[in-house]
């Protein structure tokens, strides 16, 4: 036995994995979506972005030790049409040329209620940094942790859609981001 | 009520046609004038006012023909050719289904391109279809044609009035104007 230390410490380290629940994890991207919408001219309007990044560390009995950090590529709005996406990445808009990420990270989360909490941090877009409180329920199935929330936020706050473009009779103010995010979960 | 043979079109119809009419011409040169411009604020509201107008235009169609199948227009002169007649009447039926095509594929092709219409920005109209960018562009081209037929048969229409009461002189164009006294 004595020939294969390496083996049986593998063997050790392989049964032990659950414990390692706090290891940080990515998303799985296909399955998790950031979503917005708004009012154009009272008309409800949606969008996504495709691509963004996430590393979370969370523990639904310990939330109070939660990292996560959020990275949103602005470049990659989906408007569902070309001439509406080229505007969004314009200077008045999101000016992804200077700045192409949204970064948000949660700083405090705290439990709200049985599989519902509520995440606390700065959300970065555009040079402007502002706190908000983004409440969120997870759900725990085959394997698959599921993060899921809503949180408001006002574009002009942030810049976006400045200029003529600042006219909220046209564009609302308030723009709803409506996120998921689905993670592989270590604890059982 | 219109009598069979009587001389004019009903004061309603008469009104309708004209406030129709103006909307119609006013919605297809604003049509291909904002389909051009920049994005934005105002080419926004203009969208949103050429589809209210749409909807409007649909509505009075509508009406219109609710009114023209209850109410009978008046005689066509005794001088026209069976030929000018058979043109006539297959123009006006071609109209009003221009009429109705014309907002309905601007509200389908609104829906693919994922903008619901809010009519007055207060009443929305449910989407039949879903966001679908390429059944968008079908439908934007679809839109496009039948405005152009609309706006060739609106010409057409209005040239054939002009030429009963030049050159035919006829009372059919007084049947549809308050103001000009018939002639016969």
């Amino acid at each position: 036995m004595t020939r294969f230390p390496l083996l049986a410490a593998c063997a050790c380290l392989a049964l032990a994995m659950p414990a390692f629940a706090q290891a940080p994890q990515k998303v799985v991207a296909e399955k998790s979506h950031i979503r917005f919408g708004f009012k154009q001219m009272n008309v409800p309007v949606e969008g996504r972005f495709r691509k963004f990044d996430a590393t979370v560390t969370f523990d639904p009995k310990k939330p109070e030790a939660t990292k996560a950090t959020f990275e949103v590529d602005l470049a990659s709005i989906d408007l569902g049409n070309a001439e509406g996406e080229t505007e969004a990445r314009r200077k008045p808009w999101l000016f992804v040329e200077a700045f192409p990420k949204a970064t948000f990270t949660a700083s405090t989360v705290k439990a709200t209620g049985p599989g519902r909490f509520e995440a606390t941090g700065p959300l970065a877009i555009k040079g402007v940094t502002q706190t908000i409180t983004a409440p969120f329920t997870l759900v725990d199935a085959g394997g698959m942790r599921t993060v899921e929330g809503q949180f408001p936020l006002r574009r002009l706050q942030f810049k976006v859609g400045d200029g003529p473009w600042a006219d909220t009779e046209t564009v609302a103010d308030e723009v709803v981001v409506r996120f998921r995010f689905v993670i592989p979960s270590t604890t059982k | 009520m219109n009598l069979p043979g009587s001389d004019r079109y009903t004061p309603t119809a008469i009104a309708l046609h004209w406030v129709a009419g103006a909307l119609i011409l006013g919605n297809l040169a604003f049509g291909l004038y904002m389909v051009d411009l920049p994005l934005s604020p105002a080419k926004l509201k203009y969208y949103s006012w050429h589809k209210w107008a749409g909807v409007t235009i649909f509505l009075l169609s509508a009406a219109r023909l609710v009114w023209r199948i209850t109410h009978a227009a008046p005689a066509l002169p005794a001088t026209m050719p069976a030929w000018q007649r058979a043109a006539a009447n297959a123009s006006h039926h071609l109209l009003y289904a221009l009429f109705f095509a014309a907002p309905l594929t601007g509200w389908l092709f609104s829906s693919a391109a994922g903008f619901q219409t809010v009519y007055f920005g207060v009443l929305p109209i449910p989407d039949l279809l879903a966001k679908d960018p390429a059944l968008a562009d079908t439908l934007k081209l679809a839109h496009r044609f039948v405005n152009y037929s609309l706006a060739a048969l609106v010409t057409v229409h209005a040239a054939a009035a002009i030429k009963h009461h030049v050159v035919d002189g006829d009372d059919v164009l007084a049947r549809m104007l308050p103001f000009l006294k018939p002639r016969t």
